[in-house]
């Protein structure tokens, strides 16, 4: 009778344990990277230029086409749902108003953070974890490469730059999707709906919007490399850990958002 | 240079010394008060059969892994007590040639080879080239620098493994099952280039393996540990020779018959155990 509940009551222990432990080790490697940062220099092992750029690349450049389509997207949805809702009160020309802060402080950031997560933080697990399970890590460190300054810190500094200004951009076409919607449904021109938008949107705004991609960006290369770092068992142990990688990431993401939104908006 | 008889070995520096080391993996105990000693360029080769622990005594002796008690001690310094910097200098006087390889599959075969130098010397990248140019040429690999890890071969690839192990010129050099897995041609040409970067290099090699052919053939001096306990240390003529059936089992590939303990197999059974 209590076997069943000591199970679950063990299970949730061992769980808790480990998210601790993994919690613990994410703040290692955040201390390591910083430090490796801007301490590699001094001590003749500097976290490669060449190796952030690539990772930039990786993260931001080629993502650009993705996040387009998605931006112009949700852009045109907030537009729909805004002329929709505001004509209950005949107030269909506030839809600016809407568009604006809810895509520069909510949308973009959240949208863009999931969508980057999908792509470079389960990238990150699954080159970690390959990594791992060929003991190239373990190459690396007989090398005396430390590897948290060769794989983790570039990808960290790269996140770090390149999710905000993938943010930014992200802001700019739901802005403007919203913005062809709406000129065709209200005949509002172009001009003056950017001008609306403009005088809706404070630098506060816009900031908490990017403050959030800051943060996002941290927490999407730390689930990555802890979960690739942790992977065992072979192929299936990688696709596990991507797949956590991606689950996790989300999860921390929206969690964080409402603990954001929470503490700044109120 | 030939096979090194313990009493010339023994007048030589050690370069690694072993004493009583414990390894604990959970309640399992993998290496149970392992000591030992290897000098200054022998090849030493650590033999043993699955589970016998001589993977786990390699990460200890390549200080991937700290043991639970005991101590080694590489080059004179103790791996236990060094710090990342120190331990960070010692590592550039051992290199390691991994099982698979362990290549860095986005670089290419040269990149793989240079990384080393790129990351801890200032060499131009010309003269690098050049260096790991010579590598490749010294373990039959010139030309091929600019393949793909993907695009090797097994053999290839454990070749470019020692390629890279070498680059930085190290007083020590770990091999994790270098014949492992490839055929019997291609097995005894990496035991001959073992032989010939000892000759060449100087260089004190630990050999881990499990393939009883290629230990005779390369070795100075055998380990031959069994369930995580050392049988014996010694040539290979005094390994052969030695009378204990669990060495002569597994020279003449024979399986140990297991005695039957009628209650521990029971509670096997029964999961109580």
């Amino acid at each position: 009778m209590l076997r069943p509940l000591a199970d679950v009551a063990e299970q949730v222990g061992r769980a808790t344990a480990r998210g601790l432990a993994d919690l613990g080790f994410a703040g290692a490697l955040f201390a390591e990277s910083l430090y490796w940062t801007l301490m590699g220099r001094r001590r003749r092992q500097p976290v490669r230029v060449g190796s952030v750029f690539v990772q930039m690349m990786e993260i931001g450049i080629l993502a650009l086409p993705i996040v387009t389509v998605l931006s112009l997207t949700i852009g045109v949805m907030l537009a729909i749902q805004g002329i929709y809702t505001l004509r209950i009160f005949g107030a269909e020309d506030r839809v600016t108003l809407g568009i604006a802060l809810s895509v520069t402080r909510e949308f973009a950031p959240l949208i863009t953070g999931i969508l980057v997560t999908g792509r470079s933080g389960s990238a990150i697990a699954a080159r970690l974890g390959t990594m791992t399970i060929n003991q190239e890590i373990d190459a690396l460190t007989t090398m005396a490469v430390n590897p948290v300054r060769f794989l983790v810190a570039p990808a960290l500094l790269a996140m770090v730059v390149m999710l905000p200004v993938l943010t930014f951009y992200a802001d700019l076409v739901a802005i403007l999707g919203g913005g062809l919607y709406v000129a065709i449904e209200l005949g509002m021109s172009l001009a003056a709906y950017t001008d609306a938008c403009i005088d809706s949107i404070t630098t506060d705004d816009l900031f908490h919007g990017l403050g959030k991609s800051l943060i996002f960006a941290v927490l999407i290369t730390l689930v990555g490399a802890v979960n690739g770092a942790s992977v065992r068992g072979g192929a299936e142990g990688v696709g596990r850990a991507t797949t956590r990688s991606v689950v996790h990431g989300i999860s921390a993401i929206v969690i964080t958002d409402m603990i954001f939104a929470f503490v700044v908006s109120r | 240079m030939g096979a090194l008889p313990l009493a010339v070995a023994e007048g030589r520096p050690r370069v690694i010394e072993v004493e009583n080391v414990v390894v604990r993996y959970g309640e399992r105990t993998i290496l149970k008060g392992v000591s030992f000693d290897i000098y200054d360029g022998e090849i030493m080769v650590i033999m043993g059969g699955s589970g016998s622990g001589k993977s786990t005594l390699l990460r200890q002796l390549i200080a991937l892994e700290t043991p639970d008690a005991g101590t080694v001690k590489v080059l004179g310094r103790d791996l236990g007590r060094l710090k990342g910097p120190e331990l960070a200098e010692l590592r550039k006087h051992m290199g390691v040639a991994f099982q698979g390889g362990a290549l860095f599959s986005s670089m290419t075969v040269g990149e793989n080879i240079m990384l080393a130098l790129r990351e801890h010397t200032d060499l131009d990248e010309r003269t690098m080239r050049i260096m790991a140019r010579m590598k490749l040429e010294v373990v039959g690999l010139a030309g091929f620098e600019g393949l793909m890890p993907s695009e090797l071969s097994g053999g290839m690839t454990k070749r470019a493994a020692f390629a890279r192990a070498i680059i930085m010129d190290p007083k020590l050099l770990f091999c994790d099952e270098p014949s492992a897995g490839l055929d019997p041609i291609v097995a005894a040409e990496l035991d001959d280039l073992i032989l010939k970067l000892r000759d060449a290099l100087g260089i004190t090699i630990v050999v881990v393996t499990h393939e009883l052919e290629s230990a005779l053939k390369i070795a100075d001096r055998l380990i031959v540990l069994d369930r995580g306990e050392i049988l014996m240390v010694g040539s290979v003529e005094e390994v052969r020779a030695s009378p204990n059936p669990r060495i002569q089992n597994l020279l003449n590939r024979r399986s140990e018959e297991a005695t039957l303990d009628a209650d521990a197999y029971l509670r096997r059974l029964t999961g109580e155990g």
